[in-house]
């Protein structure tokens, strides 16, 4: 092997590629948030809505999930570019994330309702809660526990996703990594140092979801 | 008082109530019995409209459950009901599952609210558990919650249906105390029951539903001794 | 003299598209099936998960499913030049994206596995099975029935996550939509009919896993 490893040029861009890395968190956690929210309606939409407004989750759904999530991207990139809607990098990357996330996460909160037993609600309205107040104080503390660990799940692939970035010119972790790379042509040495920071990243995550997890959701399994 | 006119019930195309006649008198304490099936926890849910009715009348106190003019939400809290399986709120300390009705629905104090559940936590004897959650409590402990929680709404009226069935046996004592407790204060109670011991011991009268009707109904003596239908003697020779 | 750069949509190019199609399936084909056989021998190991080479093999497949696929498939590229192993983009990427499922199946397998209530296999035992007729006769197709669902929806991620494969230089479905889009400027097309065929690779595969499970739970 007559390869001489060259670690020093990755050490000298390491601020600005860490600065790139806190972009990766900032538009998954976006991401999430957005995919959340959209993700109720569409499962709220599916289970009790009108005949347009449940075709349209439907489609929504088994678009993001039986597509890639780079053809996806493509989509808001290139597809929507034919309508002259241009996007910058970092829109695609957000709009594509959040569609993703959106689709799955509807999934999991469908099957989060559907977990909470009937009788829950039940139980409150027989004390004389209207049906918002039993939804709002019985039955979402409960759909919240059961999906709160796919949500984490969701959270660490768009953070995984959001690599993607590098290949419509979004200069998060990947992008950035890439960037330097290409310009020492020193790729190895550069994506092994990514590599370790991406790992780290997700252990954090899934370290502090453990523990807000820990605190919030004291009443535990009966 | 709770007054039943010539109630239908279907599920889809079973027809599980058959034209139902009851009154409950203030004060009394009606056991139902009868095998499963025969439609007696039908009969609670549709008290407390958590089940629709297809033909008949229910009024509580004057007030039409099922008419559609009626605010059921405030009716609701005249009506105290307990399930089999307690359904108490897993994310809720016991205070809070029943400090939380009287404060949201009742719109009472927080103060008040809690005042109101420690004086019911203590009444059926979990006063000790306050700040603990659902699940590190009994069976028979969570259904004295379930028992609290209905009456922390301070109803006129309590429905309570086959209550100890989920429990192992030696948590079943515990709850029928309370039951008894209740009763001996005056408390309006429609118990749907498989516990025979308590329904001739501490009930007005009883009520043996069979097959979507009131076979028979009466006084523990008359039901337990003097039955005046063969179906009747038929159901107690098995249950003994 | 005239140069064409952008043509329009040809049916030649559908054929194109569909050879691509078919070169995605080669790459997860060759992917899954691996994968899947390595995942079965990981995922067993980790449930042993007495010696020192469980805990190290979970920490190496932990790490195939914390990093991007795509800083995967560019690393693993790279390295072997270095080692001077020339890699052709199909198999960088086969054995990349074999590595990567079998993770996945590790942990669904080690999980089925355990499924398999002990009672069961206790039983199997006090009649006399060895362990290795107790795993065959037992607990291989209890636990099959119970991880098949996920192992369907692994293999579906696989096939599209297999899209990536192109940024190696593999021309696969997506790589060739781009390449087509580039050429004849009408992306819109190009993307409704390569997501329909994505669509139709996928969701009749992901139905039919549903109803497999719903086939096998009753």
């Amino acid at each position: 092997m007559d390869y001489n490893f060259h670690w020093r040029p990755v050490f000298r861009s390491l601020p600005d590629i860490l600065e790139a890395a806190t972009k990766t968190l900032e538009v998954s956690i976006l991401s999430i948030f957005l995919g959340i929210a959209f993700g109720v309606l569409l499962a709220v939409a599916k289970m009790n809505g009108p005949r347009p407004a449940r075709w349209l989750a439907i489609s929504w759904i088994e678009l993001a999930r039986n597509t890639p999530a780079l053809f996806q991207l493509f989509f808001f990139g290139f597809g929507l570019g034919a309508f002259g809607i241009h996007f910058s990098p970092y829109m695609i990357i957000l709009l594509g994330l959040t569609f993703n996330n959106a689709g799955y996460l509807a999934e999991t909160f469908k099957g989060g309702f559907n977990a909470v037993p009937p009788t829950q609600l039940r139980a409150a309205r027989s004390l004389g809660m209207t049906p918002v107040q039993a939804y709002v104080r019985i039955v979402m503390p409960q759909v919240f526990k059961i999906v709160y660990h796919p949500m984490t799940n969701q959270l660490v692939w768009a953070v995984l996703m959001s690599s993607l970035g590098m290949l419509v010119g979004f200069r998060e972790l990947s992008g950035e990594t890439q960037f330097f790379a290409s310009k020492t042509f020193r790729i190895f040495e550069y994506f092994a140092v990514t590599a370790v920071i991406y790992y780290v990243i997700v252990k954090f995550i899934l370290g502090v979801s453990r523990l807000i997890a820990w605190r919030a959701f004291r009443w535990g399994d009966t | 008082m709770i007054t039943i006119q010539n109630l239908h019930k279907y599920f889809g195309d079973l027809h599980v109530l058959k034209g139902i006649d009851l009154t409950v008198a203030k004060g009394e304490v009606l056991s139902v019995i009868g095998a499963s099936g025969s439609g007696k926890s039908t009969l609670l849910y549709c008290i407390n409209a958590l089940e629709a009715i297809q033909d008949g009348e229910i009024a509580v106190d004057g007030i039409s459950v099922h008419n559609p003019g009626t605010d059921i939400n405030k009716l609701r809290q005249r009506l105290g009901m307990v399930f089999q399986q307690w359904n108490s709120f897993p994310h809720l300390t016991a205070l809070e599952n029943v400090a939380l009705s009287p404060r949201i629905v009742k719109k009472k104090s927080r103060a008040e609210s809690k005042e109101i559940a420690m004086k019911q936590l203590h009444h059926v004897g979990l006063g000790d558990k306050i700040n603990v959650y659902p699940n590190a409590l009994s069976g028979g402990q969570q259904q004295r919650l379930a028992i609290a929680r209905a009456l922390a709404m301070e109803p006129d009226y309590m429905l309570f249906d086959e209550v100890t069935s989920a429990l192992d046996p030696e948590l079943v004592g515990e709850v029928l105390d309370t039951m008894r407790l209740l009763a001996d204060e005056g408390m309006t109670m429609i118990c749907v029951t498989h516990e025979m011991g308590f329904a001739r011991d501490v009930s007005d009268r009883v009520a043996y539903f069979h097959e979507g009707v009131i076979e028979e109904i009466g006084p523990p003596s008359q039901i337990f001794e003097n039955q005046k239908s063969e179906q009747t003697k038929k159901f107690l020779a098995k249950v003994r | 003299m005239e140069i064409k750069f952008f043509t329009g949509l040809q049916f030649s190019d559908l054929g194109f598209l569909g050879e691509a199609a078919l070169k995605t399936l080669m790459v997860s084909g060759v992917a899954i099936g691996a994968g899947t056989l390595l995942g079965i021998l990981f995922g067993w190991i980790l449930y042993q998960g007495r010696w020192v080479a469980a805990a190290s093999l979970g920490l190496v497949l932990d790490a195939f499913r914390s990093v991007p696929l795509i800083i995967q498939l560019v690393l693993f590229f790279n390295l072997f030049p270095i080692l001077g192993l020339p890699l052709e983009p199909f198999t960088a990427g086969a054995i990349v994206l074999a590595f990567y499922t079998s993770a996945l199946v590790a942990s669904i397998v080690q999980g089925g596995i355990e499924a398999v209530e002990k009672p069961m296999r206790r039983a199997a035992r006090s009649l006399g099975m060895s362990y290795w007729q107790d795993m065959i006769y037992v607990v291989w197709p209890i636990g099959l029935r119970a991880v098949f669902p996920s192992w369907v929806g692994v293999a579906l991620s696989v096939i599209k996550d297999s899209a990536l494969v192109s940024v190696l230089g593999y021309v696969e479905l997506l790589r060739a939509s781009q390449i087509l889009m580039t050429r004849t400027q009408e992306p819109f097309i190009i993307l409704s009919v390569v997501g329909a065929i994505y669509f139709a690779i996928s969701f009749p595969l992901g139905l039919y896993g549903q109803h497999l499970e719903k086939k096998w739970s009753s």
